[in-house]
């Protein structure tokens, strides 16, 4: 069990989560960051890292990708800590007035304020329509890719036409022993330069493609060892593997937030626009996941929003004290306290 | 001039609803089904990033094309047939007055 102590734990580690650090930092409270996907950023980095944002107040255009390249370089000298590739799965009081949250792979994080800044929730994997799939689920079955020393000398299947199936197959053909690509479709609709690779390791019998087909059976005793795969909706082929990974994108679900009390509307947490405060007091939300007369979900508003949650947070971890308020040109990045 | 326009949604449950709306309403189908509370979808704010809108069109109208953003989505979703659409991408217009859909099931 790892254990983490610090003033404000953060549930969700994308832009409003980061910059919350910031504000946080300047006010002499340290942070530590929960995500359950592996690297920073939420949807940002996950799904549009490419796509250029422009409402950004000051940055005429920044692509999504570049912005938190740059909340990270913001935060770095708060020294904050982070859990990724964890998910928050249980939040609770401690008799000493602090909360603990406890991730799905056993740390655990203490701090007497929380802040969920949970973007659209977790994102979880889509999962084809596979009757046995889950029987299998890390027993052969992956729907992410943590470490792909996993596949080494391995037979592996990707199923997916996106750009994590195409960017996946290509990496684990210097990796696995064997590397099959199953699309629905006959054209693919990734980064053209993936798709031209991909097709130069087919024809160099590196990745083995079967398109217009689906895995529609899974085979195996305790652990996955076959799959049976329905080619243009009539045939069906068997084919011995060491696990399969389906890549069809994540899709965002509110996940064990769902159950922590708080006032829920429409998948979204109601909050007090004062300071974006919770029904439960000490627990923020802030960004997407939270809701309010006039809410916008927009990055600058989030900021806007971690802003002032820090100043409550500060008050909560300093039993009532009020922090005092400076500008960064006076004070520089040092803080106030 | 600007005139009402019938819609008809097929929810989840195989009950069908027929709205009356203006056509110059500015929604889009998704934000249609939500405000008119037949089925909540959209969790994504309506940019084509969930899927959770995805619809089947039941009837001959000609709609816009799919951008690469909504096809890229309908590669990845489930119970895609030739017909589905993600709600959010259809903005409601007077050429759209009689447009048939059809909820697809839950991811």
């Amino acid at each position: 069990m790892k254990i983490f102590n610090t003033d404000i734990a953060i549930v969700g580690a994308g832009p409003c989560g980061l910059f919350s650090v910031f504000e946080a930092g300047l006010l002499g409270l340290k942070c530590h960051l929960i995500d359950s996907l592996p690297v920073a950023g939420g949807q940002l980095s996950e799904i549009y890292p490419k796509k250029p944002i422009y409402d950004i107040p000051g940055i005429p255009e920044i692509l999504a990708g570049d912005l938190i390249k740059n909340l990270m370089l913001q935060i770095a000298p708060f020294n904050p800590s982070f859990t990724l590739g964890e998910t928050v799965i249980g939040l609770s009081k401690k008799e000493d007035g602090k909360f603990e949250l406890e991730t799905n792979q056993n740390s655990v994080i203490r701090s007497k304020v929380v802040a969920i800044a949970g973007g659209l929730g977790n994102f979880e994997p889509r999962k084809p329509q596979i009757e046995n799939l889950i029987q299998y689920e890390n027993c052969g079955v992956d729907y992410i890719i943590k470490d792909p020393e996993k596949y080494r000398n391995k037979k592996v299947v990707i199923s997916g036409g996106g750009d994590s199936a195409l960017d996946w197959a290509i990496y684990l053909t210097e990796v696995a022993n064997q590397v099959t690509l199953i699309h629905r479709r006959t054209g693919f609709r990734g980064a053209p330069e993936s798709v031209s690779k991909v097709m130069r390791l087919v024809q160099q019998k590196k990745i083995d493609l079967i398109t217009n087909a689906e895995v529609n059976k899974l085979i195996g005793n305790s652990h996955l060892t076959n799959i049976e795969i329905k080619i243009d909706n009539s045939e069906t082929i068997s084919k011995s593997l060491d696990f399969f990974i389906p890549l069809f994108g994540l899709v965002p679900k509110l996940g064990p937030i769902a159950t922590w009390g708080l006032n829920i509307d429409k998948q979204a947490i109601e909050v007090n626009t004062l300071d974006y405060s919770t029904n439960s007091k000490g627990i923020f939300a802030i960004g997407d996941i939270n809701t309010y007369p006039g809410k916008l979900k927009l990055i600058l508003c989030g900021f806007h929003e971690a802003t002032l949650m820090v100043q409550s947070a500060y008050r909560i971890i300093h039993e009532g004290k009020d922090p005092s308020f400076k500008y960064t040109t006076v004070t520089g990045i040092k803080g106030i306290n | 001039m600007d005139s009402d326009i019938q819609i008809s949604i097929t929810d989840r449950n195989d009950k069908t609803h027929m709205l009356e709306v203006p056509s110059d309403i500015g929604m889009n189908l998704m934000e249609l089904c939500n405000s008119s509370e037949i089925s909540k979808m959209g969790i994504c704010g309506g940019i084509a990033l969930c899927g959770s809108c995805q619809v089947y069109i039941e009837s001959d109208h000609e709609l816009t094309d799919c951008s690469n953003d909504e096809l890229s989505m309908l590669d990845n979703l489930m119970y895609v047939k030739s017909n589905s659409r993600l709600a959010c991408q259809i903005k409601l217009n007077n050429k759209l007055n009689g447009l048939k859909v059809r909820i697809a099931p839950d991811q």
